[in-house]
């Protein structure tokens, strides 16, 4: 949807935290992004590459942790795993579901020099 | 007033350029410098603490705000100017317009005679926290009012981003599809209400209100639904009447933060 203004937030942390936690280039990004988070990973990718072209992030390698969308469904009272925002639950059809996990978008991890 | 970003808008991308020591030699000998850092940080959180700030700074002045969402050509801002007329003299009121391009928005609603700040994002798809809460220092607003926040037409990237606002209001019209709210689930899953439209119009088309509903629902079980036509006006007493509610209940909610500080204060005179 708008992975370029997340690739930019993406750079703006990495750049703050380069002088909290004292380095100076990023090997590595580590990602956890959700199904259900709207994020194309595709474009994360493409977009990722542009953004930190020229700056401490120059080169480095972007790792996506996908993690797969879950439910609390209120009448079965139950976890169940959903695709989509407007999936029934698998269980009873019943649409009373509070997602749990699967809107993600973290920065987890860095491989820094 | 911007305290977050006072040091972050001077990207000095300039001292980043410092030599890289790309010589591969400690690499050689096996010594990588390499460490792994945990960050654990939210991609959004430099948003969200800009629209942490906004809605500190509305509820400290009782302002509900609130972003108003849509594709292009919903009625967005014919609804808005309508609606500034009727409470035009009521309210202390003010728009946020954001588009990528033009001024066209704004000048519509200052001829209403509420004042009107547009931002436009250039190649941007939404509005961001930070540019809101810029937008604030230089469109005065009185205490208890409301800002009306109307975002690009746009019913993907927007959703993503908090403006600080009370409630995302998601205009669809009935001359599109009864089904965006389960092609574009993420808006409509934000939103608090959903305003359907140029309801005079049905009668020409074969928009199923019943099962455009029926989807909202399906996306956001607690969503509410408002039928309106800003051209004839049936339904605007309905979304005036919820304006006022939710209006009301910022204030109330300042007036007691208030009282509670007061007596806290009060308090300390027996000391």
């Amino acid at each position: 949807m708008h992975e370029m203004s997340l690739c930019e937030g993406v750079l703006q942390v990495l750049e703050d935290e380069s002088h909290r936690q004292h380095f100076h280039k990023v090997k590595t990004v580590w990602l956890e992004i959700g199904s259900m988070s709207g994020v194309e990973i595709e474009a994360m990718r493409f977009c990722f590459d542009v953004v930190v072209r020229n700056t401490l992030a120059d080169g480095a390698t972007l790792e996506i942790i996908e993690v797969p969308a879950e439910a609390w469904c209120l009448n079965c009272s139950q976890t169940v795993t959903v695709q989509q925002r407007y999936d029934a639950c698998p269980h009873c059809g019943n649409f009373q579901l509070q997602i749990t996990s699967g809107e993600e978008m973290r920065i987890k991890e860095l491989e820094v020099e | 007033m911007c305290t977050v970003c006072e040091e972050n808008d001077h990207h000095h991308h300039d001292h980043e350029h410092e030599p890289h020591h790309h010589d591969g030699h400690t690499h050689a000998l096996g010594l990588s410098p390499s460490r792994m850092v945990q960050i654990e940080q939210d991609i959004l959180g430099k948003n969200n603490q800009y629209a942490a700030h906004n809605r500190q700074h509305f509820a400290q002045h009782a302002i509900l705000a609130l972003n108003l969402v849509s594709s292009p050509g919903s009625g967005k801002t014919t609804l808005l100017t309508e609606t500034l007329t009727r409470l035009q003299g009521k309210l202390p009121m003010a728009v946020v317009e954001g588009d990528q391009q033009t001024s066209n928005d704004a000048d519509r609603i200052r001829a209403t005679g509420v004042p009107a700040l547009q931002i436009n994002t250039g190649k941007g798809c939404h509005l961001d926290a930070h540019m809101v809460g810029h937008a604030l220092e230089s469109l005065p607003i009185d205490d208890g009012g409301i800002l009306f926040i109307e975002n690009v037409g746009n019913l993907v990237c927007p959703a993503a981003f908090d403006l600080g606002e009370a409630h995302k209001v998601a205009i669809l019209s009935v001359t599109e599809g009864e089904d965006k709210p389960i092609k574009y689930p993420d808006m409509f899953h934000a939103a608090d209400l959903m305003i359907l439209n140029k309801t005079d119009l049905l009668p020409y088309l074969k928009f199923d209100v019943a099962k455009c509903e029926e989807y909202a629902r399906r996306v956001n079980p607690d969503i509410e639904i408002l039928h309106v036509s800003a051209t004839s006006g049936e339904g605007m007493e309905g979304w005036l009447d919820w304006l006022q509610q939710q209006r009301k209940a910022i204030v109330e909610q300042q007036m007691q933060a208030l009282e509670a500080k007061m007596q806290t204060l009060r308090n300390t005179l027996s000391l």
